[in-house]
């Protein structure tokens, strides 16, 4: 039989024309399975239908759930309860996005900034030495790593205090256009990120790599940016 | 929702190393800053006689203001020492081995912490 028990989920709610944001408080069982999108869904499904919140695949590949769960951002639906660990699960919504309701934010600025770097959505993928390539098809193609969440841009320190800086998405899909050009133009690129709030904004808290569910690892994205302009820049002093 | 005021970036719930890293550096800097002040002005009694100089060496040599010292070279060699860690890695030299640097010049910083609070109290 598996293990079940109620934990509390103290969830952010917040409607248009409400005077301040605050906090529910709502007891939900669950088992050794149950994922914190679950929770929510019986939440609205059960308790209280009035509770807004965003999902899509239930399997981490559309990054449509994300939010912050005991102050962290994650995947709402690949998150255990039980392995939280915590007798209380605060549920609130991603930072540095407008907030629409409840759970549900704007993404609207995100892709704003994201599609500037007009980073294609199909890369080549890793070399898999037992398999043929078909007839037809130059290599082993898949979708770039990024699923487009917001999660970085939510943990990050910066964007919270520079709205204009890029943030930590737009600068990794950057550094995919430098690494992998796909036809596009990366002195266009370097261009875009080589400002005050470009890629020099970071402050190397490296939030970014640390929430991100799908390996992009921004940071790293962001660093290597700095790195070839850094040697642009000391091959124009020096020669 | 947008986190708004001078604090905006002190968001500390869920937070790992790196993050810890960068608010110490901003508030070790802040502080620094603050420091230099105070030591500007401190500096500026000794166009005020050698009594005035005198009364704060006096001052400065208390086991309290000791301990101020120990918190003040805790603020440089973290803002240092962090320093030089976060240039390398800003370049995107070591970017993915970021936490393993920061322990590295952690530890240095300790040993030379502990060597210097040792020679303030007893020198």
């Amino acid at each position: 039989m598996a293990e079940q028990k109620n934990v509390q989920f103290r969830v952010f709610r917040y409607k248009q024309g409400d005077q301040a944001p605050h906090y529910d408080t709502f007891n939900v069982p669950i088992n050794e399975r149950t994922t914190v999108l679950e929770a929510l869904q019986a939440i609205r499904r059960d308790q209280d239908s009035t509770l807004i919140l965003r999902h899509s695949c239930h399997h981490a590949s559309c990054g449509t759930c994300g939010m912050r769960v005991n102050g962290r951002e994650v995947l709402a639906c690949v998150t255990n309860v039980m392995e939280l660990d915590t007798p209380v699960v605060t549920v609130e919504p991603l930072e540095n996005a407008p907030l629409v309701a409840d759970l549900v934010v704007d993404m609207g600025p995100f892709y704003d900034t994201f599609t500037q770097a007009h980073m294609p959505l199909i890369r080549q993928s890793e070399f898999l030495p037992e398999s043929e390539v078909a007839e037809g098809v130059p290599y082993h193609m898949r979708f770039e790593n990024c699923i487009e969440c917001g999660l970085c841009v939510s943990a990050c320190p910066v964007v919270s205090t520079d709205p204009e800086y890029l943030g930590p998405a737009a600068l990794a899909a950057a550094w995919r256009v430098v690494e992998e050009p796909r036809g596009e133009d990366p002195e266009q690129v370097f261009a875009w990120v080589d400002t005050e709030h470009g890629c020099w904004r970071c402050h190397v808290a490296m939030e970014c790599s640390e929430v991100c569910p799908s390996n992009v690892n921004p940071g790293h994205n962001i660093m290597a940016l700095r790195h070839q302009l850094t040697k642009r820049k000391l091959s124009a002093l020096f020669g | 929702m947008r986190r708004r005021g001078l604090v905006a970036w002190l968001n500390p719930r869920g937070r790992r190393v790196g993050y810890w890293a960068f608010v110490l550096h901003r508030l070790t800097g802040l502080g620094l800053v603050l420091y230099l002040i105070i030591h500007l002005w401190v500096l500026n009694m000794l166009s005020q006689g050698p009594e005035r100089w005198n009364d704060f060496v006096e001052l400065a040599k208390s086991p309290l203001f000791l301990v101020l010292d120990v918190i003040l070279l805790f603020g440089i060699l973290f803002h240092g020492l962090n320093g030089i860690r976060v240039a390398f890695v800003g370049m995107g030299i070591g970017a993915d081995q970021h936490e393993r640097l920061f322990w590295a010049v952690s530890l240095i910083g300790a040993l030379l912490l502990l060597l210097g609070a040792w020679g303030f109290f007893t020198v």
